[in-house]
């Protein structure tokens, strides 16, 4: 039908005659009429003008025809929004027609009709089929209610939509509270704090119910919201595991897989020693190999979990080896990704079988697979000391091959391999000069340019090669240009007399005829080495290097906790955190893993770092400014690993306190991306906040990821807590090209305009450049406010001590700090945290210490700790007239 | 949660239909997709998950289709392909075949089915069986006294209408095994595993209660009974209708079974598999002039039995020519569409040997681009033959009316579908005056070890018993 459809131009005359048609007697007519609408619109004909013809239909007792009217009104209702009105009673007529059916579609369409205009329409009808006896009706209006809330969140809050949404959970059919659940995940993910999803023992009860009862992806859609609840104990966490172990059977691979992850997130919480936990273990890898069997679509994105499972729990999985296997047929990023995964598995049992495999890989065809390939037998050598030998003379059969990109690909790995035995497989050297001509990318050219610095003694004709670089120096890339002025460096150093002219030529090529500032700089520090103590450039040049690890590519702790809540998502595919790539979700809260035996909720936020703003029972009511203050900048440094950077204050804690500190000056701040290039057309900005010599500066880089050169720079800040202000102008006065990144300082004051922000050291800035303004907002460690004159007379500390309200105290725990009381004292001074008086009381040393901050509150701190015990417990203090300030 | 909208695309990118169900995507960010997808194909290196800005797509082909999905949100991917994958197996039901004719031929129930399928990105109702109840293709038959509620789609039993009656009252059980397996150059099984389906052709009345009895070795050390051969699955998958809670706690099979065909179970045993059938080859490669092939294939089963249409598949260089053959049984032939040579033997009986020759010519001047070693397969089928050792002991069939039903089983080995087996081989090279070549007499013997995909069909239907 379509095919003739095709023939059939839009043009003045054919609407008319559309027209005439969809205002025909006849039904047969209309339908056909109305089925050349839809046709001309699902080749992208504008039809438009035949709205209100096409809406008279609308008033038809036959099914199909009402179903392509309804079809023609979602397309067009946004354009023509005023004339959507007039559909708008036959939607209520239908929403109590005798057949369900037809109910469903009413209610089901109006929620696809994003007019505004519209929905306070919809309200009532909707009520009604949310309470309608049939459950297919039902089922179709509660996923009407997260439609709305999508186009007027406020209406659907008025209306109580959300409780009777609830209310469905408990709906007696499966299908409904699966419908149920599905909708209130998705509004409670565009509105975190909303709580809406109250996950308690008792709803947890009935969803595992309807999991056994509803269709596969309502199935799916309960155990993804199962994997946001956080159970109260391990008893708890089990029982649910045992209910949802079952899952794991299911033909669906998505059911599977977001059964894994509960199972994941759950285990978490179960005592290793548990028999039921190994039980678990075991039940898991079953389940995940069958899926390598499914859709390669699929199988992907099953690998790219089982990257992250294999990481989080290596055991899972470590007798599964030969499923890893690439078989000649799969698509080339199923073989990417199984490499990885098999890296990952190898070990001193199954390193034999792990090699035979990738040797037959590295004769394949596909380019980017065997130099995976070749790189993954580098790093088998790395990871498993035993088969270090058979590896690389695996590598030089194939250097032996003489194919251009293996023998490149072998060459840096062979570095790494260098880098982690030295002096052991020197032999190969030969060899792999013999490739020198044929190496053309510049991670191959400068890897072995690295080696024959390294190994210049053992070269005869080292200086020769090196030589032969230095022609084209400068149209080789950076990687190399660097690598090269330190190879000749190196080598002057090892054979002074015969390079001497050599390592003249080079710095001069590097540090006068380069626009490269590393390398000039490089250059010059080399320079100045070697004419002012060579022994000294020995000592620098020729140190001895640090080991490389075996794994290079794992995924920071963090990071990898956070993806296991997500596996099966896009976030485990992309193995980015949600926050990277999906707009409006900064803020959002960061999924964490439930700490094993976590037993109050409280002490699993502090530990999680996910909840600021869910002040933990040590805060006192009454003082929450200082509250604020205090639980944000010294929560305790858990055991459960470092908080992620991302996550706030507490790497303001572990730096003032923990192993952070060493004996730095002035406080580095982890750098953050705080504006993504993504929302401010390709503006990035990161930044850090530094006190220096008593000045508080905002370090910015900004980064130019758009095609257009930027200028015309500017900063403005928003009142805040401290009142901090720019000090001067943004100085960025060159334009920034594309791909050009900027260091920026900017000097601030605290001397702006005050007002309390919450959390208490946010910050919102405004940046603005030729393109347009962007806003974002970043937090400051708030000891970049402490002030070099916190030194405090001792009675005055004694009577201000005294004074402070004990509503006003508070005290914590700082674990695992291997530090006496000089040495803490010594280090917080450094932050400008003065030690006041320090007295020995029963084996336990005292510490008083006073902070002043930048607007002349003063905090005191009390920090006990024992010999011998690395837990200090510190308790702090404000007076009054710190929070008569505000 | 899931996917904003979804696309039909033809080959060259143009939309042919397109369901938005959230709106928060637009519509028109489909125009990226093709550019995106041709730029990663140049590249090499594709990927079923692409993104444009915030937008992130995510694919799969079926025939001269694209089926594209768009998401700006940190989406569940696993459902959305299996979603995808799901919208095209009920396509496939539909319309015999889904390709781009049938889309334009049949726009009006595609519409209807999309609006069925998903809502506001999530899978509603995705049973092709049940919706065709009420999504017909002929429109008139779907009058007003017609369109009946549609109970089963909101049923805890989602997948099987109320009603149905046949006169005679049968199940059909084919339980269907391929293997994976991998055998490297020097002869050596890497790996190998049996992925085993049952499935079911039901044809009974009303709502009746099955239950499956296998010679699973976990019921059996759970139960203590012990008789005679039993087997371990690795993993079983099940169709929906199974009650897995129910499975897990007792392996009990208990369903209501689906009407009509459907894959019940599906399972992986890891037993070390016998290569049935042990090949050796010798390939040797001489540059510029022939190549010359010799495979020898011996049947390592039982002497009674026999294998039926046994073929033999080699790879050959592309640019080989003048094919010349020599079998001590059956007959070979060049497929150079496909770059292999087919040696098919009709049957083969156990213990027995044979062997083929082959030589192509070469070109003298050679190519330039290297060629992948595609694997050598074989297939073929024994009858009476049962790899796993897999068995239907029972099957109950309770339905309230009490009928008498028939249940009627067949073991059928075969592969095919999407589990593949490699069996690698070394290549001899030869050029003109290595000094190999002068003794390329003294054979080298290579052994290329190939375990054949295996068809076992069981020609005879068993009566089953109906009790335990």
């Amino acid at each position: 039908m379509l095919s003739v459809m095709f023939r059939f131009h839009v043009c003045a005359g054919e609407i008319f005659e559309l027209k005439a048609e969809l205002n025909s007697d006849k039904k047969e007519k209309k339908k056909e009429a109305v089925k050349k609408v839809i046709a001309s619109m699902t080749v992208g004909k504008d039809v438009s003008a035949l709205f209100p013809d096409v809406v008279n239909c609308m008033q038809t007792d036959n099914l199909e025809l009402k179903k392509l009217v309804y079809l023609y009104l979602m397309n067009y209702a946004k354009s023509q929004p005023d004339m959507a009105i007039m559909a708008v009673n036959t939607f209520v007529k239908d929403c109590e027609d005798p057949n369900p059916l037809i109910r469903a579609l009413a209610v089901r369409t109006m929620g696809c009709i994003r007019v505004d205009k519209i929905t306070e329409y919809l309200c009532e009808p909707l009520r009604k089929c949310l309470k309608d006896e049939d459950p297919y009706v039902r089922k179709t209006a509660a996923v009407c209610v997260a439609k709305l809330h999508d186009i007027n969140a406020q209406l659907v809050e008025d209306q109580g939509f959300l409780d009777t949404l609830k209310d469905l959970i408990s709906d007696s059919n499966p299908m409904v509270v699966a419908n149920a659940v599905a909708a209130l995940s998705e509004i409670a993910e565009s509105h975190p704090n909303s709580n809406l999803l109250d996950l308690n023992p008792q709803s947890i009860n009935k969803l595992l119910t309807a999991l056994n009862e509803c269709t596969e992806w309502g199935q799916i859609f309960i155990l993804d919201c199962l994997a946001n609840y956080t159970p109260r104990d391990d008893r708890e966490s089990q029982s649910i595991c045992e209910r949802v172990t079952p899952r794991l059977s299911h033909a669906n691979s998505a059911v599977v897989l977001s059964a894994v992850k509960v199972l994941m997130k759950f285990m978490e919480m179960l005592p290793k020693d548990l028999d039921y936990y190994g039980t678990l273990l075991k039940k898991l890898a079953p389940p995940l190999v069958t899926l390598l069997s499914a859709e390669p679509e699929l199988q992907y994105v099953a690998l790219r979990n089982i990257n992250l499972i294999v990481q989080k729990r290596p055991e899972i999985l470590k007798h599964e080896m030969k499923v890893f296997f690439v078989k000649y047929n799969d698509p080339i990023y199923v073989k990417l990704e199984k490499l990885d995964i098999m890296i990952r598995l190898a070990s001193q049992a199954n390193i034999a079988q792990v090699l035979a495999e990738l040797k037959e890989y590295a004769t394949e065809v596909d380019v980017d697979f065997v130099r995976k390939a070749v790189r993954a037998i580098g790093r088998c050598a790395i990871k498993v000391e035993q088969s270090a030998e058979r590896c690389v003379s695996t590598l030089l059969d194939l250097i032996q091959t003489k194919v251009n990109y293996v023998v490149q690909e072998a060459i840096v790995v062979i570095k790494d391999i260098f880098r982690k035995y030295p002096n052991k497989y020197e032999s190969v050297i030969a060899t792999l000069c013999e490739n020198l001509d044929s190496l053309d990318e510049p991670e191959a050219r400068a890897a072995m340019i690295w080696i024959v610095g390294e190994y210049a003694e053992r070269i005869d004709n080292a200086d020769e090669l090196l030589e032969s670089f230095l022609e084209g120096f400068h149209d080789e890339s950076t990687q190399v240009q660097l690598q090269l002025l330190t190879a000749i460096v190196k080598l002057f150093l090892k054979k002074p007399t015969e390079t001497q002219e050599l390592v003249q030529q080079v710095l001069s090529l590097a540090t006068q005829d380069s626009d490269n500032p590393d390398l000039r700089d490089r250059g010059y520090i080399y320079w100045r080495l070697l004419s002012t103590d060579p022994v000294a450039a020995k000592e620098v040049v020729l140190a001895e290097k640090p080991l490389i690890s075996e794994e290079t590519d794992l995924i920071e702790p963090t990071l990898l906790e956070e993806l296991i809540c997500h596996i099966g998502t896009l976030a485990s595919v992309y193995h980015k955190p949600p926050s990277a790539f999906v707009e409006g979700s900064r803020g959002v809260m960061h999924k964490r893993l439930p700490a094993q035996g976590t037993e109050s909720p409280d002490v699993g936020n502090v530990a999680g770092g996910s909840a600021p703003e869910a002040a933990p029972s040590i805060i006192p009511s009454q003082g929450d400014l200082l509250g604020d203050l205090l639980n944000l900048d010294l929560a305790p440094p858990t055991t459960t690993g470092p908080p992620p950077p991302t996550s706030g204050m507490q790497m303001g804690g572990m730096d003032l306190l923990g192993g952070g500190l060493d004996s730095l000056t002035f406080l580095l701040w982890y750098p953050q991306v705080w504006l993504p290039a993504m929302k401010a057309k390709g503006l990035e900005i990161s930044g850090t906040f530094a006190r220096r010599a008593g000045v508080i500066q905002m370090e910015l880089v900004l980064t130019n990821k758009a095609m257009s050169v930027m200028t015309d720079f500017a900063i403005q800040f928003n009142r805040n807590s401290f009142g901090l202000a720019p000090a001067g102008p943004l100085q960025v006065l060159t334009p920034l090209g594309p791909n050009q990144t900027i260091e920026v300082s900017l000097p601030l004051s605290t001397v702006g305009p005050v007002m309390k922000m919450d959390p208490l050291n946010n910050l919102q800035v405004a940046v603005k450049n030729n393109i347009d303004v962007f806003y974002f907002s970043c937090q400051y460690p708030i000891s970049m406010l402490f002030v070099e004159d916190g030194k405090m007379e001792r009675q005055v500390f004694l009577a201000t001590w005294k004074d402070i309200p004990n509503d006003n105290e508070s005290q914590f725990q700082i674990q695992d700090c291997h530090l006496n009381s000089d040495a803490a004292s010594n280090k917080l001074q450094g932050s400008n945290i003065f030690t006041i008086a320090k007295r020995t009381v029963e084996g336990q040393d005292m510490l008083y210490m006073a902070i002043k901050l930048s607007n002349g509150i003063w905090v005191l701190a009390e920090l006990k700790m024992q010999a011998g015990n690395p837990n200090y417990t510190v308790s702090l203090g404000t007076r009054r007239d710190g929070e008569q300030h505000y | 949660m899931s996917a904003s909208a979804v696309f039909v695309l033809d080959l060259k990118g143009k939309v042919l239909i397109c369901r938005n169900y959230k709106g928060d995507v637009d519509m028109a960010e489909i125009d990226h997709f093709l550019p995106l997808l041709m730029t990663q194909e140049e590249e090499g290196l594709t990927c079923p998950i692409m993104s444009h800005g915030n937008v992130h797509f995510l694919w799969i082909k079926h025939t001269n289709l694209y089926l594209v999905a768009t998401t700006n949100k940190n989406s569940n991917a696993s459902l959305v392909y299996a979603f995808l994958y799901k919208v095209v197996e009920v396509f496939t039901e539909y319309f015999t075949e889904l390709e781009e004719e049938s889309i334009q031929d049949n726009f009006v129930v595609v519409y209807e089915l999309l609006d069925e399928l998903m809502d506001f990105g999530f899978p509603q109702t995705t049973d092709s069986k049940i919706l065709q109840e009420y999504i017909t293709q002929e429109g008139t038959k779907l009058e007003v006294s017609k369109t009946k509620v549609p109970t089963t789609v909101t049923n805890a039993v989602s997948w099987r209408s109320e009603g149905i009656k046949y006169k005679k009252n049968e199940v059909f059980i084919d339980v269907i095994e391929s293997i994976n397996l991998l055998v490297n150059a020097n002869g050596n099984v890497m790996s190998s595993d049996i992925v085993g389906t049952v499935k079911l052709k039901t044809m009974l009345s009303g709502m009746p209660e099955l239950r499956l009895g296998l010679n699973d070795r976990a019921l059996f050390a759970l139960t203590g009974r012990d008789k005679g051969k039993t087997v371990t699955m690795e993993d079983v998958k099940f169709h929906q209708c199974v009650r897995l809670s129910r499975f897990e706690s007792d392996r009990t099979i208990s369903f209501i079974p689906p009407d009509g065909e459907s894959e019940l179970m599906s399972y992986r045993i890891n037993t070390h598999v016998k290569p049935l059938i042990w090949i050796e080859s010798v390939i040797e490669k001489f540059s510029h002039s022939r190549v010359e092939i010799l495979v020898k294939a011996k049947g390592q089963f039982k002497k009674q039995s026999v294998a039926n249409n046994v073929e033999v598949r080699v790879p050959v260089p592309s640019d080989a020519d003048s094919p010349k053959f020599k079998t001590s049984t059956g007959h070979a032939k060049y497929v150079p569409e496909k770059n292999l040579a087919v040696w098919t033997i009709k049957s083969f009986p156990g213990g027995k040997e044979f062997l083929m020759r082959a030589s192509f010519g070469l070109p003298s001047v050679e190519k330039d681009e290297m060629e992948g070693k595609p694997p050598i397969t074989v297939n073929f089928e024994i009858p009476y033959f049962t790899v796993s050792g897999i068995q239907v002991r029972y099957m109950k069939i309770i339905e309230k009316s009490g009928y008498q039903a028939l249940p009627w089983v067949r073991y059928i080995t075969q592969s095919g579908g999407r589990t593949a087996m490699l069996f690698r081989y070394s290549l001899l090279m030869y050029r003109e005056r290595d000094p190999s070549f002068s003794h390329r007499e003294k054979l080298f013997k290579i052994r290329t070890s190939i375990y054949p995909i295996v068809f076992l069909f069981c020609f005879l239907s068993f009566r089953l018993p109906t009790t335990e």
